[in-house]
């Protein structure tokens, strides 16, 4: 099933016009109302008449996390407060979140999105529908959520936590979809299996699984535990939330919504586009959106785009499975963690001498994040000769930590001088789970 | 009154202890008490022993997490119970022990304690008949 044929099987040159125009308008639209925008603009000597078509893309600026960054909290805003209905907030790297605000007709362009992923997996009006994906300043629960609600199946707002309840609800409302990260689907599996809920009771049928980088390895474990088909679903706080691309049944990449998100693969050291088909930084412009436009935006994520018309009848161009990060970016249990904002917090203590290492593992399919800290000898004094104050000292250091990254951390003390230094680059993440 | 402890944060790895007691070894440190709190990931050892100062200096130039730490080293006799009267006369101040431990050898013996009241416990100390071994005794009780 396709849920707007119209935009999903558009001929190509349709397509391309479409988005020549809306570019122009977004360009003219961030050049009047983004200061930081216009004047980008105006030191490459451009104005908004010299994009005309959709391949002017290529002279406009790159956008970055760090501009984002920079602009925090509104900077980057082009709508007017009075229009925005919603604000969500994503990790940024030293401390800043990043923050984007929708106006009613982002929500409803992104509803519209998220409801071409689900019925492109199959997902209807009979469909009883849980988001597993957290609620909240994270994109994902909010984002599944009006999807469901506008496809008309029935929405369960499950959230994270709370796994065995969650589970059950599975088996006695006959749950036939769900949304969350593939490591949790696994997690649910376990649990399912823990509490003696048995794949032939329940009636799942469909997942929509993204997030966090997954394998086709942990697809098949997922399928066979829980009786369901899996797909992929990608998206960015940055330039909607989930919903950007999505599979088909066809499984063969990840067609995206680029009738709003206009993708460029592009090399991520000299910056030049690549031509289609080939490996590099995946790089969005938003083509309709209000609250936070963003032009050519950096994702850091690699992949390769692929053309033509797929054998599901979509002509929307797909992405291929994400290979890696550009920078240093690790995904956490959904949520993006970077070592800069790990540092951040080490060097604000004191207690702590400036090295780390972040030790990242999966343990029964949960993502674990230990970061090891070097006691800084000269702090070493006589308040910390019981095991109660280093257990508080180090207890400090998680709060602020987990205040930071959104995520829970187990800190690990080490002597000084014990963590291991590298020549050249230093080496600050050990990532043991096996996801390649 | 009170007398320097040295206190080691130890990573829970082969060998790390070893590390320090050979230092110790080197700079002829004689150890006259010692303990160790363990945690799951760490352990803290307690070491009360000849020329405390200069153990320290030879740790710290090592790259050791060693701290001095101020306790009280009390002389204890042979009679039983005196143990015992030492706490309860600390805990009737309300003075809270964070750590002790104690060693007897040939009639006599010494009680470590630190007081998470270092003042009070010693008022209390020095109200008692208890005696502290101060430093320039530490050598008698290696031998």
């Amino acid at each position: 099933m396709i849920w707007n044929p119209n935009k999903e099987c558009m001929s190509r040159d349709e397509m391309s016009a479409l988005q020549g125009k809306r570019l122009h308008k977004i360009v003219e639209y961030v050049y009047h109302n983004v200061p930081f925008y216009r004047h980008k603009l105006q030191e490459m000597d451009l104005t908004p008449d010299d994009i005309r078509t959709i391949d002017d893309i290529v002279k406009l600026p790159f956008t970055t996390k760090k501009d984002l960054r920079d602009n925090y909290p509104f900077g980057m805003q082009a709508a007017p407060q009075s229009e925005i209905i919603r604000i969500h907030a994503s990790s940024g790297t030293t401390g800043n979140p990043t923050i984007v605000g929708y106006t009613r007709k982002d929500i409803g362009v992104w509803s519209e999105c998220m409801a071409r992923c689900l019925t492109a997996y199959g997902v209807g009006k009979e469909d009883i529908f849980s988001v597993a994906y957290g609620y909240g300043l994270f994109t994902g629960g909010l984002g599944a959520h009006n999807g469901v609600e506008m496809v008309g199946a029935s929405v369960v707002p499950a959230s994270t936590g709370n796994t065995e309840k969650h589970a059950k609800l599975i088996r006695d409302l006959g749950i036939t979809g769900i949304a969350c990260t593939p490591s949790y689907a696994l997690y649910l599996a376990e649990t399912m299996e823990k509490i003696g809920i048995t794949k032939d009771q329940i009636k799942l049928r469909v997942g929509a699984f993204g997030a966090e980088p997954w394998t086709e390895k942990m697809r098949e474990e997922i399928e066979e535990r829980l009786g369901l088909k899996g797909f992929n679903i990608y998206g960015l706080s940055e330039v909607m939330g989930p919903s950007v691309s999505y599979e088909c049944q066809a499984q063969n990449g990840s067609h995206i919504n680029e009738d709003h998100f206009y993708p460029e693969i592009i090399n991520p050291v000299t910056l030049e586009p690549l031509p289609k088909g080939q490996s590099g930084e995946l790089v969005f412009t938003t083509l309709t959106k209000e609250g936070m436009p963003v032009i050519r935006y950096r994702t850091r994520d690699l992949c390769s785009l692929i053309p033509g018309q797929c054998s599901c009848g979509r002509t929307s161009v797909r992405m291929s499975a994400i290979t890696g990060r550009s920078d240093d970016m690790l995904i956490i249990r959904g949520i993006n963690v970077f070592p800069s904002q790990v540092e951040s917090v080490v060097l604000s203590m004191k207690e702590f001498a400036p090295r780390y290492m972040l030790v990242v593992d999966r343990i029964n399919n949960l993502d674990t994040l230990q970061v090891q800290v070097e006691l800084r000898q000269e702090y070493f004094t006589a308040t910390f000769d019981t095991p109660a104050a280093l257990d508080e000292l180090q207890k400090r250091l998680a709060a602020k930590l987990k205040s930071v990254l959104s995520i829970g951390v187990k800190v690990q003390l080490k002597a000084p001088n014990s963590i291991e230094r590298s020549q050249g680059k230093s080496v600050r993440v050990i990532d043991n789970r096996n996801i390649k | 009154m009170t007398l320097n402890q040295l206190s080691i944060f130890l990573e829970n790895r082969a060998g790390t202890l070893t590390k320090v007691l050979d230092i110790l070894k080197e700079a002829g440190i004689l150890i006259i008490a010692s303990s160790i709190a363990d945690t799951a990931q760490y352990g803290l050892v307690r070491i009360i022993c000849t020329d405390p100062q200069r153990a320290y200096h030879e740790l710290e130039r090592n790259g050791v997490a060693v701290a001095l730490s101020d306790v009280f080293a009390i002389e204890l006799d042979e009679r039983p119970g005196q143990i015992a009267e030492i706490v309860r006369g600390l805990s009737e101040a309300q003075i809270g022990i964070v750590y002790m431990y104690s060693f007897f050898i040939h009639g006599k013996g010494l009680l470590i304690i630190r007081a998470d009241k270092a003042e009070e416990a010693r008022e209390v100390i020095q109200r008692s008949s208890l005696r502290c071994v101060p430093e320039k005794e530490l050598p008698e009780w290696g031998v």
